[in-house]
């Protein structure tokens, strides 16, 4: 039997010719399944979609009104000829890898993923696979993560530094995953923590849902600066330094993303810290995954894509880069060319 | 090194300059007095010789990392620092030197006598002990290079706040070529010098730029104009035998104008000078063009052939001390008649020049005259209130440059590659290229003038409409057509298109111009007829 591959690289996305379906998928189709709630992954127009359970309410509030069912992880779906199922990638909550076998041949679609549990999102579990489509967003091996509980540390030093010196902290991060993520680090105590309408919208979502966060009040323009002393305001990167940042009074600045491992992006984007925090995989992780899905073939999207493949080429993987459109408005991807 | 490295992290997040000021003066106060030395000396650009190469760094630190070299190497423009790269690519380590600041730096001049093995022993030992920024640090004390920010001015300031000294004179103890290994800090910063006072400069009074017609500042007689020269801003200072050569920036330059010293042979003790310090051509009585005069701001000492290449000469246009006496508070026209005066006999070979007045009887002719500023080697032409005082820093009203609108070129990109360091990921730097017939030529390269929002633009664009790579640099196709906008053409046999532009910049993307439609290279050689 000559066969296709399972999975396919097509102007519309990844696609399955055995269940004719598309993974991520950035122009509109009939059947999509989303990996995760990302505005690059999570395209608007597509017929029906199929994601996790925790991935759903954010797509909901996103998407508006689409045709959309849940699956649970670990959970074997028959698509066509094809079976499939979503594993926890750690990236953020409800994101997945999608599992695709067809005829006993293995293929895994990671979207994005990171390896440390970052007591938020599913922990990531690695997948033994033929075929394994990686992200390398972070593909360089000048890019090294510290463990999470040390950013939290340097975080909270830098908070109370702040509360103590009388200025408001602001922080800056993505509204979607990442901000949940740093609302668990922070440390209640030190103050009160206000968001901006952004950040709150996916805080709400994810509340009703179950998804544990701490306290946080709505920053609005009639929020009295003076009501909130030793705040600390969580908003996304381009609302810091604008009009409404300035009633503050005296303030500091930091930006939290994985680019802040660079010092060059942390002098132009960061204000006054960067916090290295990242939910992609760091270069260790990247390469510690590919080894564990056992699989020889490996598809590298997103990041650093040449520079990757072909070191993992002269690692005895066979190694193709695939071109995507993620990235143009990723959480992360975006981050170091945005101002 | 950890309170250096403690320093640095410090000065380096900040963009504010009361808080790097504040961390400079704090660890002024507390550090050994080695160090603070060498702080200085490395903030202000002197830095150990070199003791390894960087081609052995590199293969050093892609052995130590286990990584190929090749992927060092496409990792460091990425990075855009190469004891960046290095620091990041080694295995992480917590652990901290107890050694300082002035031991490293020993350590790495006593690597110029021992062999390449005890060379990478020492150096890998460095690496495996200290973690972090002061692995950074360490990297950056050999490939040289601490640029944080601190520019002269906020080194004294930092230096006054810790010691109580006057700015004026801390900069003046930081001129000259003085070893940080041969002074104290006593006799640097704290021993008493007499010399100072005499090299006191006054502030600059600074000027605005006049946008549109010089129409809405009134009457013409009340106003003097002069050409506005494209050279550094400089006080020149006669006092008590000695002369003082400040910049703008308030940065004490003396020994980059040693020609300057026969100023003191032609003009009394107790004169300071305002002008702009020129490269001069003689045989042309012209200024020669920036570049020149740049290969004289880069050293601190002028070779004897430079001297001769590229002699400085000072265009005076403000007379502020005269016999001693402080003229600012007169008014401009008088302060003019004085230097006139003082500049009336002075020989062809004296290095202070009277920069000439130009006549005008109306606005009109004024704007007729600013034409013609490029054949005089001007960029445009400043305009001064007869009667004004010498005033402090930028303020509007009394003095105003009106500079000249830019040279411009349609022209089509050709080649992208992504930004260094702050811009890195980003492609922001872009070859261009004119039309010849058929084929595009490529002639200048440009790296600034669009907002961020259109380099992000065209970052997308270039990812999707590569068509060939050579390491870095992107080939595209053919497609987006900008204005190029430029200050000065000259001829240059180095380049394929024969020109060489001076401050090329991206003035506007011009996605409503066809890619047919840019300029073409007998349109580039028409601007070098013309304004070459
Ligand atoms: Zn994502
Ligand atoms: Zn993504």
């Amino acid at each position: 039997m000559t066969h296709q591959p399972v999975l396919s690289f097509t102007e519309r996305g990844i696609y399955c010719g055995a269940g004719d379906f598309y993974i991520d998928p950035w122009r509109p189709v009939d059947r999509a399944l989303i990996t995760h709630g990302h505005a690059d992954h999570a395209r608007p127009g597509h017929g029906r979609y199929l994601a996790t359970h925790t991935a759903l309410p954010i797509m909901k509030h996103r998407l508006g009104n689409i045709d959309v069912q849940g699956t649970a992880y670990g959970e074997v779906t028959q698509i066509g000829d094809a079976l499939v199922s979503f594993h926890p990638a750690g990236h953020v909550p409800g994101s997945a890898q999608i599992k695709v076998a067809v005829d006993g041949e293995v293929w895994v679609a990671s979207g994005d993923y990171k390896i440390e549990d970052d007591g938020l999102s599913e922990a990531f579990e690695p997948q033994q696979c033929h075929h394994f489509i990686t992200e390398s967003t972070f593909g360089l091996p000048i890019f090294r993560w510290k463990p999470q509980k040390q950013v939290a540390d340097e975080l909270n030093t830098w908070w109370r530094t702040c509360a103590e010196a009388g200025k408001t902290a602001f922080l800056g991060a993505y509204s979607l995953g990442k901000a949940q993520r740093l609302l668990r680090m922070l440390e209640g105590e030190i103050g009160p923590i206000l968001t901006h309408g952004a950040i709150e919208g996916s805080n709400k979502v994810m509340r009703q849902q179950g998804i544990e966060l701490p306290d946080t009040a709505l920053l609005t323009k009639d929020t009295d600066p003076k009501q909130h002393r030793r705040a600390l305001v969580l908003a996304p990167p381009s609302a810091l330094g604008s009009t409404w940042a300035k009633r503050f009074g005296p303030a500091e600045s930091a930006f939290a993303s994985g680019w802040m491992q660079l010092r060059g992006i942390r002098r132009r984007r960061a204000g006054d810290r960067g916090f290295v925090i990242s939910d992609h995989a760091d270069w260790p992780g990247l390469l510690s995954t590919i080894k564990e899905t056992g699989a020889e073939n490996i598809y590298v999207t997103h990041g650093y894509t040449d520079i990757f493949a072909r070191y993992l080429g002269e690692n005895g993987w066979n190694a193709k880069v695939v071109p995507t459109e993620f990235g143009s408005d990723d959480d992360e991807a975006e981050t170091a060319a945005a101002s | 090194m950890k309170n250096f490295a403690h320093l640095f992290s410090a000065i380096d997040q900040s963009t504010k300059t009361t808080v790097k000021t504040a961390a400079l003066a704090a660890y002024f106060k507390t550090a050994p007095e080695p160090d603070r030395i060498w702080t200085i000396a490395l903030f202000s650009g002197r830095r150990p010789k070199r003791a390894v190469t960087t081609t052995r760094l590199r293969e050093w630190a892609a052995e130590e990392a286990g990584i190929p070299l090749w992927l060092f190497e496409e990792s460091y423009p990425i990075v855009g620092d190469l004891a960046e790269t290095i620091a990041l690519v080694l295995p992480e380590t917590e652990t901290s030197g107890d050694e300082s600041l002035s031991d490293w730096i020993i350590g790495l001049r006593a690597l110029a006598k021992l062999e390449e093995p005890q060379r990478k022993a020492y150096v890998l030992d460095a690496w495996q002990r200290l973690g972090g920024t002061e692995r950074f640090v360490f990297n950056k004390l050999i490939t040289g290079g601490f640029r944080v920010g601190i520019s002269q001015k906020l080194m004294t300031r930092a230096l006054a706040q810790a010691t109580g000294k006057p700015e004026a004179e801390l900069a003046h103890r930081l001129m000259g070529d003085w070893q940080p290994d041969e002074v104290t800090w006593n006799g640097l910063i704290e021993a008493d010098d007499p010399a100072a006072d005499a090299s006191r400069p006054y502030p600059f009074y600074l000027a605005y730029a006049l946008e549109g017609s010089p129409n809405a500042l009134g009457d013409p007689t009340d106003w003097r104009a002069e050409w506005k020269w494209d050279g550094i801003r400089g006080q020149l200072i006669l006092r008590e035998g000695a002369y003082f050569v400040w910049s703008r920036g308030e940065e004490l330059m003396t020994d980059r104008f040693p020609e300057l010293a026969r100023a003191m042979d032609f003009l009394p003790m107790g004169t300071v000078l305002d002008g702009e310090l020129l490269v001069w051509q003689r045989d042309e009585d012209l200024p020669a063009s920036f570049n020149a005069l740049q290969k004289r701001i880069g050293r601190k000492t002028v070779p004897k052939k430079l001297l001769t290449d590229a002699p400085v000469v000072l265009h005076a246009y403000d007379l502020l001390e005269w016999q001693g006496e402080d003229l600012r508070d007169k008014p401009f026209a008088e302060r003019r008649h004085l230097l006139e005066k003082a500049c009336a006999n002075l020989p062809a070979e004296a290095p202070v020049k009277l920069s000439p007045q130009l006549d005008f009887a109306t606005w009109e002719a004024l704007t007729g005259q600013r034409a013609e500023a490029r054949a005089a080697h001007a960029e445009g032409i400043m305009l001064k209130r007869a009667d004004s005082p010498y005033r402090v820093g930028r303020k509007k009203g009394d003095w105003w440059k009106w500079k000249l609108d830019p040279l411009t070129i349609d022209a089509v990109m050709i080649y992208a590659q992504a930004g260094h360091g702050r811009r890195a990921n980003l492609f922001t730097d872009f070859t261009f290229a004119v039309w010849n017939g058929n084929d595009l030529v490529p002639f200048t390269k440009a790296y600034s003038g669009l907002t961020d929002a259109e380099f992000r633009e065209i970052t997308a664009w270039v990812r999707k409409n590569t068509q060939q790579r050579f390491g870095p640099v992107r080939q595209v196709t053919p497609h987006h057509v900008f204005e190029i906008a430029f200050e000065g053409i000259q001829s240059s046999p180095r380049h394929k298109s024969g020109v060489a532009l001076r401050f090329p910049r991206m003035s506007r993307w011009r996605q409503d111009k066809p890619l047919q439609e840019a300029n073409t290279l007998d349109d580039l050689k028409e601007m070098l007829r013309l304004y070459g």
